[in-house]
Order: structure tokens, then sequence, then C-alpha cells
């Protein structure tokens, strides 16, 4: 960072220290005034977008241009080129050529089902969505969830059965482990070790059980790098006995997150999403929010919905929690001394928020948080009479719950001790996401043989005698239970494109001989689950529906051990004295000294999803960085060590280092750096080899999701990041818009006041009159997350091609859908505000005014449409358009040549080519799908029966499409609402997108409302 | 000093000067009616099928229904291509033996899908969807001319864009009673009266609505 720059930030923060001020800004150059911001403001596409990046001679440009005039005559000369049509030979009787089908299935995160519903075109599955009737999802879905497509036809996917890294068939792999076999089973299998991620597949937990019987004295490990140990090792201290909590958002008025991530991570966090956010938006005559305190070590997009945001280094957490338990009266809990006032008073006002809404609140803790974290919201709970209506606690949801980094070691020490003979790992990639002091891979080469399922040839099937290609999630019959223990069935959509096998077929080869195919193991278990005669009606009934009906665990009572809460803040306080004495052995400055909190990354997870360009290409929640992770730090950390974003830092702890880039992010807590896994693969697809830096080396087995006493310094070197939070900046009043509830109630139009839009009669052509429909979207900032769920469902939707990292630092992505993220407030610990942005639809659009081919033109319905094959891409469009939200293929991004990726391309939009401007259309295939549909059974268009992809997607619904002519129907009637209103209304482009402000529910003791 | 140029030379370049306009426009012209010409538009024209399958004889001659084969017509984008297994119903006790029919029967023995060439082909950003057409009383020979009395099938319309607008610009110039879509002689008495009757009654949207862009592009 320069001298002057940090000076103008240094005034900057002065101005609004302190100051819940009604300044909105994007990033800390915006907040500093620096020209750098207002350039971007100023122009259309970021600097260098519009520019040829490599050097470019006078002569070869005009050899391009001649030549590009020369093809661009030709090419409107060719005629269309002959085309084949392919009938069936017989054809599936359900089929109806032309018509897409749904299936109901669901994948796997973290061992956990999400339903969802999978969109199939003639047997190529194209598009996913959450299932309406699973509890789970309720129709919405994550990030993942929609990504899954692009993963199941990554060309980069294992296809081979290897051997010593010679190509090798199944057949004769099946072969030489029934000859192995009966050797290992001579000691009743002792030798034998299974490796599998958290399982709650009924099915696999069977076949596991089959194996134990084969082979008495094998080992089953679990383990996978994002897990809840924290979770359920805490459930155990507190009940002696493994416990699932969920929650019921919809019935709970107040909620204290202790540093969990509840709306956007977890297996459950899309019903969480919908529960809290029904609960959270306001109408008129409907003015009661449920009030969010959010306790956090790194900032999350949940806390962007929090009413209060405290952020604190990790090791202070448990410190806080314990002080709310004491408050709350949890007995044997004393207040702990020395809390800083300030937090003092924030837990004082939640627990006595709590006490007073006592029944309806939730203290939910992080699935990261230490265990002892989890005993306390226990005792919290209970203690707050919320067990039984907000809190349901009941049976594992898991196969066999295990603390799984205690798994992991033993495992470890039995390999380093020479006493694994095989080593099955299926499904996971332990030499790269192992804790580092482990050394997984130097214990695994001591193993004899050793085997490796996986759906990439990754880290660990290098070190693997035989790797052998794993059925996609979309590919393979399977079955597993969601967060609530829902038995939730995977149908496959595809015959396995690479001749993958599930792991039931993988541990088939060791059950049965000949080994069976998923579906008759499947089948086989759930009759024998089902033990009814009526074993078909079942079947069919479930496989229609996604899951059994009636599978849910009911909450059981569960007696929290008395002693448990004092033993836990015993083991804090143990902790904090353990962590003080090993920071007076430790060296280096104090200044250096850095709590270090590890995340998985939250668009490629764990680094499952590295090499799927959706998620790579998805701007993080808050950072809005794109193929990259970084070490994130407060901006005073970061003043302190000197460094700007993109420097170069290495971080220490336990004796290993890595190198990464800063970024300064606001509202980190000043004290810790947050890194996420995830990035830094070595053995991956194209798409996510080099991006990032690899953080497992930090993780050891004693601190999996923070260390207590690391050490950060600057070092020489930049990295280059992508990061979008300033590409496509609009310039105008208060784009968005945040008000309390109690100014709310006493101005209901306050939102509407802060800009006045002229006039509709204001206008140089005569008024467009829209007799049919007139389509709307309304979006409600209260409840919008910034989880992006909406941004790849955009993505899935509408072939949006993804463009790399280096096209993204030009400013040159696609999304037609981006979520802006605007922080107000002082930049230490700001309010976040997230604002999807879309196409507007202007009812006077000025894109259209300016298109000299007319290929962007007003509907009679009021779209404005693009037609792609007229464009010629003169950019005038986007020029033109206050919201900046067209997209111009600046080159050929769509691959059009790797056949197996277009199979995944929706059938029903255009993939764009070099040249074409695009932007979002409403989803206009929708739109006319559904008016077909209407018109050939002669009924009106009901409202709700157009879903746009991205409010098909969106946990919290914040996104309603509809008609607003039809003054009944959702959307005009949330147009309707005081609170709503249009970005930039004052150019009189008359947006159809238009949005609710943003309300929030402080507590007036924290924060008395300003007059 | 001798002349350069022959004295014809002024004539010449005074005539071309003023013929230019007349060679830019006749170009122009060439240009499109070369882009309307059957060689671009393929309207007319007779294209090698690996079966040479007569609608005339099928439709005509035996009476055959267009929903027969083409199954999904009336619920789908896509009116449908027979799958072998339907030519197969009649073949394999009619013209069982015939040489013309191996390709058929070949494609049924080894399970191998015959492959047609596409004989009514839109551009791939064209979203036609056949099923609203047909609900909205449009019949199979407006866009497919009689098929009936075609020994080899061909393109009878040019199907260019401004083909498409003529009529949804003035759909009640060809909207015919939903019951006679099929009908491939069928004839209008009075087209104005129906026409301007059908249009209301089955609901068919205004030309504005018609010819927005994103009816057919997207």
């Amino acid at each position: 960072m320069s001298h002057e720059k940090a000076n103008s930030l240094e005034s900057a923060r002065a101005r609004l220290a302190g100051t819940r001020g009604r300044e909105f800004w994007r990033s800390l150059e915006e907040l500093a005034g620096d020209p750098s911001f207002q350039e971007v403001l100023e122009r259309e596409f970021p600097a260098g977008a519009s520019e040829w990046g490599e050097g470019l001679d006078r002569r070869r440009f005009l050899q391009l241009a001649a030549a590009s005039l020369a093809f661009a005559g030709l090419s409107a000369c060719t005629r269309q080129p002959l085309e084949s049509i392919v009938p069936y030979v017989r054809q599936p009787e359900e089929i109806v050529p032309g018509r897409p089908r749904l299936f109901a299935t669901a994948m796997t995160l973290g061992g956990y089902a999400s339903g969802l519903l999978v969109e199939s075109h003639e047997g190529r599955p194209t598009k996913i969505e959450g299932n309406p009737e699973h509890p789970a999802t309720q129709g919405a879905t994550d990030v993942f969830a929609q990504a899954l497509i692009l993963g199941l036809y990554d060309p980069d996917r294992s296809q081979l059965v290897l051997e010593a890294g010679e190509i090798s068939t199944w057949a004769r792999f099946i072969a030489r482990m029934s000859a192995a076999l009966p050797a290992l089973q001579a000691n009743g299998g002792a030798g034998i070790r299974i490796l599998t991620g958290t399982v709650t597949s009924p099915t696999l937990g069977e076949q596991i059980r089959a194996l134990r019987t084969r082979f008495p004295k094998m080992g089953w490990v679990q383990y996978e790098p994002v897990s809840r140990d924290g979770a359920r090792l805490g459930a155990r201290l507190a009940f002696g006995v493994p416990v699932e909590t969920r929650y019921d958002f919809a019935k709970a008025d107040v909620v204290v997150s202790l540093d969990a991530d509840f709306l956007v991570e977890g297996p459950a966090s899309v019903r969480y999403a919908r529960n809290f956010a029904a609960n959270r938006r306001v109408r008129v005559g409907h003015e009661r929010m449920i009030r969010l305190y959010a306790v956090e070590s790194t900032p999350t997009a949940t806390a962007s919905l929090a009413d209060h945001r405290l952020g604190v280094p990790p090791s202070e957490v448990p410190f806080l929690v314990w002080a709310l338990a004491a408050e709350i009266g949890v007995t044997g809990v004393e207040l702990p001394k020395a809390l800083p006032e300030e937090r003092a008073r924030f837990i004082r006002e939640a627990a006595a928020d709590l006490q007073r809404n006592s029944g309806h609140g939730i203290v939910i803790p992080g699935d990261y948080a230490p265990a002892e974290v989890h005993v306390l919201a226990h005792a919290i709970n209970e203690r707050l009479g919320n067990v039984g209506t907000t809190v349901l606690r009941t049976d594992p949801v898991e196969v066999e719950p295990v603390d799984q980094v205690a798994s992991l070691s033993t495992l470890v020490d039995d390999m380093r001790a020479g006493r694994v003979d095989l080593l099955a790992i299926v499904g996971e990639n332990p030499v790269f996401d192992a804790p580092a002091d482990l050394e997984f891979k130097e214990a695994l080469l001591k193993v004899p043989l050793r085997l490796h399922l996986a759906l990439e040839e990754d880290e660990t099937s290098q070190y693997c005698h035989w790797h052998l290609p794993e059925a996609h999630p979309l590919e393979a019959w399977s079955d597993a239970r969601a967060y609530d223990g829902t038995v939730t069935v995977m149908q496959p959509l595809i015959e396995p494109l690479y001749g993958g096998r599930s792991a039931h077929e993988f541990l088939s080869v060791f059950l049965d001989d000949p080994p069976r195919r998923g579906l008759e193991i499947l089948r086989e278990h759930w009759r024998l689950m089902a033990g009814r005669e009526d074993f078909e009606t079942l079947w069919r009934q479930s496989l229609h529906d996604g899951f059994v009906v009636g599978s849910v665990f009911g909450p059981r009572k569960f007696a929290l051990r008395k002693p448990a809460a004092a033993e836990a803040v015993s083991a804090i306080r143990a902790a904090a004295r353990d962590a003080t004495a090993a920071a007076a052995t430790a060296g280096g400055a104090p200044t250096d000294r850095f709590e270090i909190v590890f995340r998985p990354d939250p668009t490629i997870h764990d680094g499952r999803f590295a090499n799927n360009g959706w998620l790579q290409e998805l701007p993080k929640p808050l950072s809005k960085m794109t193929w990259d992770n970084a070490a994130y730090l407060a901006p005073a950390a970061a003043r302190r060590l000197g460094v700007a974003s993109g420097d170069l830092v290495a971080i220490e702890a336990g004796g290993r280092a890595i190198e990464a880039p800063a970024w300064i992010l606001p509202g980190h807590p000043d004290g810790a750096v947050t890194v996420h896994f995830g990035y830094g693969r070595t053995a991956c697809g194209r798409v996510g080899k080099g991006t990032g830096f690899d953080a497992y080396p930090l993780r050891s087995s004693a601190a999996m999701w923070s260390h207590p006493g690391g050490t950060i310094f600057k070092i020489p070197g930049r990295r280059d990041l992508a990061c979008t939070q300033e590409h496509f900046a609009m310039e105008g009043r208060d784009l968005v818009r945040v008000g309390t509830i109690a100014r709310f109630q006493k101005d209901p139009e306050f939102a509407r006041k802060m800009e006045e839009a002229p006039g509709r009669d204001l206008n140089l052509y005569p008024g467009f009159n829209y007799e049919g429909h007139a389509w709307g979207v309304s979006i409600d900032l209260s409840v919008c997350t910034g989880c992006n769920a909406c941004v790849v469902a955009c993505v899935a939707e509408n072939n949006i091609p993804v463009v790399g990292k280096d096209q993204v630092r030009r400013g040159r992505e696609m999304h037609w859908l981006r979520v802006d993220r605007y922080y107000e407030g002082d930049s230490e610990s700001p309010d976040a505000h997230m604002q999807p942005v879309m196409c507007m639809q202007c009812e006077q659009a000025p894109c259209e005014v300016v298109c000299p081919v007319g290929a962007t033109s007003h509907s009679s319905e009021g779209l404005n449409d693009m037609v792609y094959n007229r464009c010629v891409g003169t950019r005038y469009c986007s020029n033109n358009c206050p919201y900046k939200v067209r997209r111009f293929n600046f080159l050929q991004y769509s691959d059009e040549k790797t056949p197996v990726l277009k199979l995944g391309r929706n059938p029903d939009v255009t993939v764009r080519s070099r040249g074409v401007m695009e932007k979002c259309t409403y989803c206009v295939q929708r739109i006319n799908a559904a008016r077909i549909a209407a018109e050939k059974e002669d009924r009106p268009i009901r409202d709700g029966e157009i879903k746009t992809a991205c409010q098909q997607a969106c946990p919290t619904q914040a996104i309603v499409f509809g008609d607003i002519n039809d003054a009944q129907s959702r959307v005009a009637r949330l147009k309707a609402e005081p609170a709503n209103y249009g970005l930039m209304e004052h150019l009189n482009t008359r947006p159809r997108t238009t949005y609710l402000a943003k309300l929030r529910n402080p507590n007036p003791d924290l924060e008395p409302e300003k007059t | 000093m001798a002349q350069i140029f022959h004295r014809s030379t002024n004539t010449i370049s005074r005539v071309s000067i003023y013929a230019a306009v007349f060679i830019a426009a006749g170009l122009a012209w060439v240009l499109m009616a070369l882009d309307r010409s059957p060689y671009t538009t393929r309207q007319g024209i007779v294209l090698g099928q690996p079966v040479p399958f007569s609608h005339e004889h099928h439709v005509s001659g035996l009476g055959i229904d267009c929903r027969y084969c083409h199954t999904s017509v009336e619920t789908s984008w896509f009116a449908g291509m027979p799958p072998t297994a339907t030519c197969m119903n009649c073949h394999k006790l009619i013209w069982k033996d015939s040489d013309m029919l191996e390709p058929v029967r070949a494609s049924l023995r080894e399970g191998r899908p015959i492959v047609w060439t596409r004989v009514h082909d839109l551009p791939d950003f064209v979203y036609f969807d056949h099923s609203i057409h047909v609900a909205k009383g449009i019949g199979c020979a407006s866009c497919h001319g009689r098929v009936d009395e075609m020994p080899l099938m061909r393109q009878s319309a040019p199907l260019q864009m401004e083909w498409c607008l003529d009529c949804h610009r003035h759909p009640e110039r060809r909207v015919r009673p939903r019951d006679q879509v099929f009908d491939l002689a069928w004839q209008p008495v009075d087209q104005a009266t129906l026409g301007a009757r059908l249009v209301r009654e089955y609901g068919i949207r205004s030309a504005r609505d018609l010819t927005s862009c994103s009816t057919c592009h997207r």
C-alpha cells in the first residue's frame, strides 16, 4: 500500500469511526476515495477489458483486421450445413422427444443428503433444482448442487482403471482382489482398512457391517477434511451418547450464532435459510423480525444478515460462550473474568434477549467450533427451555459417528507400524487433505496394497497401486440420510460416462462373487429394511418422491449430564492457559503473532470441486475473489504488517509454513488470519491446477479449525488476484437502502423517499402499452445472504461460459447476475449488505435505442430482448447501460470443441459465440415454455408457474418473478410494499426489477435508534 | 505528346460512371436473389435419404395419419421421428423381403438407428415449437406443403424469417379449424371471415406479441 493511500484510508477511517453511518462502500479503495475507483465507475468495462491483451504490432493488427473483415463477409454467405435426424430404434415408452423429464435424486456433501430434482433431456441431465418435497432443500439449492452438472461432464474426470499407473480393467482388478483376499481373510482381515468419508447411507452402512462379518478384525476409518468433529464430541461430552441437534428457525425469535455460518454452509443450511428468511421478511401487517446476534472469528455471509455482529479471534469465542452461559444462569458456570466491556455488553444484551424469548430462541454453535462451545450451547438451550420447540435432538444421522481425526490418527499409526496390509480409500483424498502432522503420505507408502476409488486422479491416486474411477453421484444408485434423518434415494440419470463404479459396487468386490451392481445392492438392502410385503410399492414411491416418506428422525429427550457445563468451562480455561504458556516460550515479535482460522473454501469446499470452472469463477461471498484463495486480514492488522492486498506473506504454525497472498477483508477480527482450504491442488484437472495456495500444511490434528499461535510476516513478491468487487460498479444515489424496523414502522416509505423518481409522463417517446403480461422481479434485500446459489443457477440455466482467471482480471466475466456487496460503517467492523443485480428490463431502456442493428429490442411484455444472431458487437448498448449488466464475449469463451461438454448445455438457450453481447432475459425460455403449456390448455399462466433460475435456486426466496399487470400476483403485491424501490430511478429507466429495502432489527439496548 | 488514351475512353468512362449505380444495384439484386434462391434455402430440393420413403404412398395411398409416425407433434416442440420399431409394425409383414427396406431391418436387427437427413432445418438460434402451432390451428400443409403428393420429401416453403413473419403478422390468413390441421387437402371457403373468427376463438396473440424477438429467439 502506498503511503498516500494509507493516509487517505486513515482519514476515511477517522471519518467513519464509531458511527453506523449512512455511508456505503464497496471496497477500501472506494472508501479512501482512491482515484482508481473513480476510473472504474466511469468505465463501461474495467480498464483493459476492451484492449487486446497480448503484444500486437501494427502489421499483425492489419492482417487480422483484413482477415476478419473477409471472413465476416464470407460467413454470411455460407449455406446451412446438412443436419441429420436420428430417431430411436425402439423409443422408450415415457419419453416424449423434446420434452425434458425430471427425476428425484440427491447429492451428498460431508455425507449428508440434499434432495434434488434433475432435468433430463433425452437422457442427458442438464439442470439441477432442489426437490420441493425434500426436507433439506424444499426446492432450493446451494452452489454445490447447482454446479454438480458441470462436474458430471468434466472431461478431466478419471476415465481409466490404473494399476501402478498402467491402464487396466475392472475385470482384472476383481480377479486380483479375489486372489488376494483369502490370504487377508486368514487372520480375520486384521490387515484390512477401509477409509471412507462420513457415511449416512444405510446401504453402505449395511455393506460395511457385512464386511465386518466376513473380516471381523478389519478397520473402518471415516475421515473428511470438513467434518463436524466438534459437534460430535460436544454431544458426547454433554449427553454421554451421540446426539444430532437440529434447529427450527421457523419458531425462533432470537438467534445467537456462535461462529456458525448456518445460512450458507452445512447440510441443513438451505432449509435453515428458508425458515430463517420466512421469519425475517417484513410486510405491511406483518412487522415482526427474527433477531440475529453473530459472534464470529471470521466474517461470514450469514453475519451479513446479523443485527449485531461481534468479530473476535477464535480463542476468544469459547470465553464469550462461557460468559453467555453464565449470564443465562447455566448451573455451575461463573462469569469469566476480564472480558472487555464492549464484548461483555454484547453478551449481556444477547443473554437478556434470549431470556425474554425463552422457548423461542436458538443458540447455534458452528460446526467448526470446539467441543466445549457445543457443550455450553447445549446447556444454554436446555436452560432457556428452547429444547423441544426450536432446538430438536435426535439420534445420530450418521451410521457410526466417530471422532474422525482420532480415527485417522489410529489408521496412520497402524500403517506406520506395518499393521495394514490393504488400504481401500473410497472417494477421499487424504494425501492432499489429511492434517499435516500425521504425515499421511509417508505412512501410506508402508502399506503393501493400496486401492483408491475416486472421481479424479488426484494426489492420493499417485501413491496407490490401483486407481479406480468412481461413478459420479448422478451416475450411480445409492442412498443417504438428510440432516433430519430422512432416507433419501439417489438414482442415476445417465450410465457412467467413463466406466466409473459407485462405492457400493466397489465394496461389493470384497463381499460378493461375482460383484453385484448398485441397483441390486440397494434393492436388496431396502427389501430387508422394509420387511414388508409391499416392498415394490415402497420402492417405487420412494424413487418417485426422492425420499422415504416418514423416515425423518423424531425428536427425543436426552438427559444433559449435570457436570458437563462446568467441565467445558474448565477445559476452556485449561486451553487458554496452554496457549499462554506456548506463546511465552515461542519466539518472534508479538506483533507478528496471529491466530489462524481454517475454513473450507466457500466455492470449492475442501478441494473436491477444484476442477469445477463454475465454482472457481464464482466470486466468494464476501471478498468477491475468484480463482484463488488468500490470507484474509483485518485492515488494522494489514497496516501493522505493512501489507496491501495481493502482497505475499508467509504464515507459519507448528513448524510448518506456507506462502500466501494477503487480502484485506473489512470486518475481519484483528489478531487473526483466515485461510481457506481446497486450493493449491497439484494433481487435478486442467481447471484447478495452479490455482491458489494449499493451506492444509498448516493444519494439525490438534488444531483442525484454528491455530492459537501462528506467525505471519511480509515477504517479497505479489500475486495478482482476480477480484470482481469493483467490476461493473454503478454510480448513483443510494443503490442499497437499509433501515431498521423501527424506522420502517415510523416511516414505511423511507426507502422510496431517498430518491425522487420522475413522473411517468416524462417521456420523449410515445408510451409503451403493456396489455398482456408485464414481467417483473422483486428482490428482498432483507433476506439475501449473498450465498451465490442464484449466480450458479443462472450460469447453468443460460449456458454462461467460464472465462478463466486472466479474463476475470480484465473484467470480462460473463455472469449475467452478480451479487454486489456493500459495506456500511467503519472498515474494522462494518455491516455487509448483499444486492443481487441482473438486467433490470427497463421499460425505457437506454440500451435499446442505441443498437444500430436492432439486436436488442423491446418485447410486448416489457423484456429487453436480446437477439444474439443479430448482434454485431458494437457494444453501444453496454456503454449506455447504467446498471452495467450487459456482458460481451470478447473472445470465444464457450467451449464448442469438447464433445462431452455439449451434453450438459441447456438445449433451450443459444450458446453464444465471440463478438456477441448477452445479458439476463428473465429466463425467457422458461416464460415461453410456460406460455405454450398454458395456451395449449386454454388457460392463463398461473402466478408462480414461471420461476426464473435464480428464483428457483434461492434458499431464502428473496427473488420473486411474476406478472406485475396482475394485481394479485406475488410480485405485484411485493412491488406495492412501501419498502419497494428501484435502482437509479432518477434516470427514468423504469426498471422492472425492484428491491425491497433491507431491514434490520437491532436490539434498542445495544443500538439506540438515531433520530 | 501522343495521346495515352484512345478517344473512346471518354465515352467508356462516362458510361461506366453512370452504369456504376446500376451495376451496384444489379449486384445487390443478384445477392438478394441468391439468398432467397433454392440454392440457399433448399426449397424444393430432394435430399438423399437412406431409405426412399414416400409420403405420397403412405399418406394418400394408405391413409395413415401424420401422428402415427410424428407422435409428439401435439405435445412437444419436436414433431417426433418414428423409431425403427414403428416402421416394422407393418413391414415385418408387408414388403418384408424388399431390398429397399434392408436398412430398416438392419436397424432393428443391430439396434442401430437410421440416420435421416433433415429436410426442414431451421437455424439453431430459432426455437420453433410444433405443438403450439398445431394447437392454434396451423395446418401441417401450411409449412410442409402437400406432403401427400410428394413421392420423395422436399421442403416446400423457403423457411426464412420473412416467411415466418408473414404469418406471425397475419395469422388470420393461415389459421384453420383445429380439426382440419392434419387434413393436408383442406381448403378454406371464406378465409377472411373464418380467420378472423378463429384468431379470436383460439386466443391467438396480437401481431405485436408474435413478432417480439423473444417469441422465437433466445
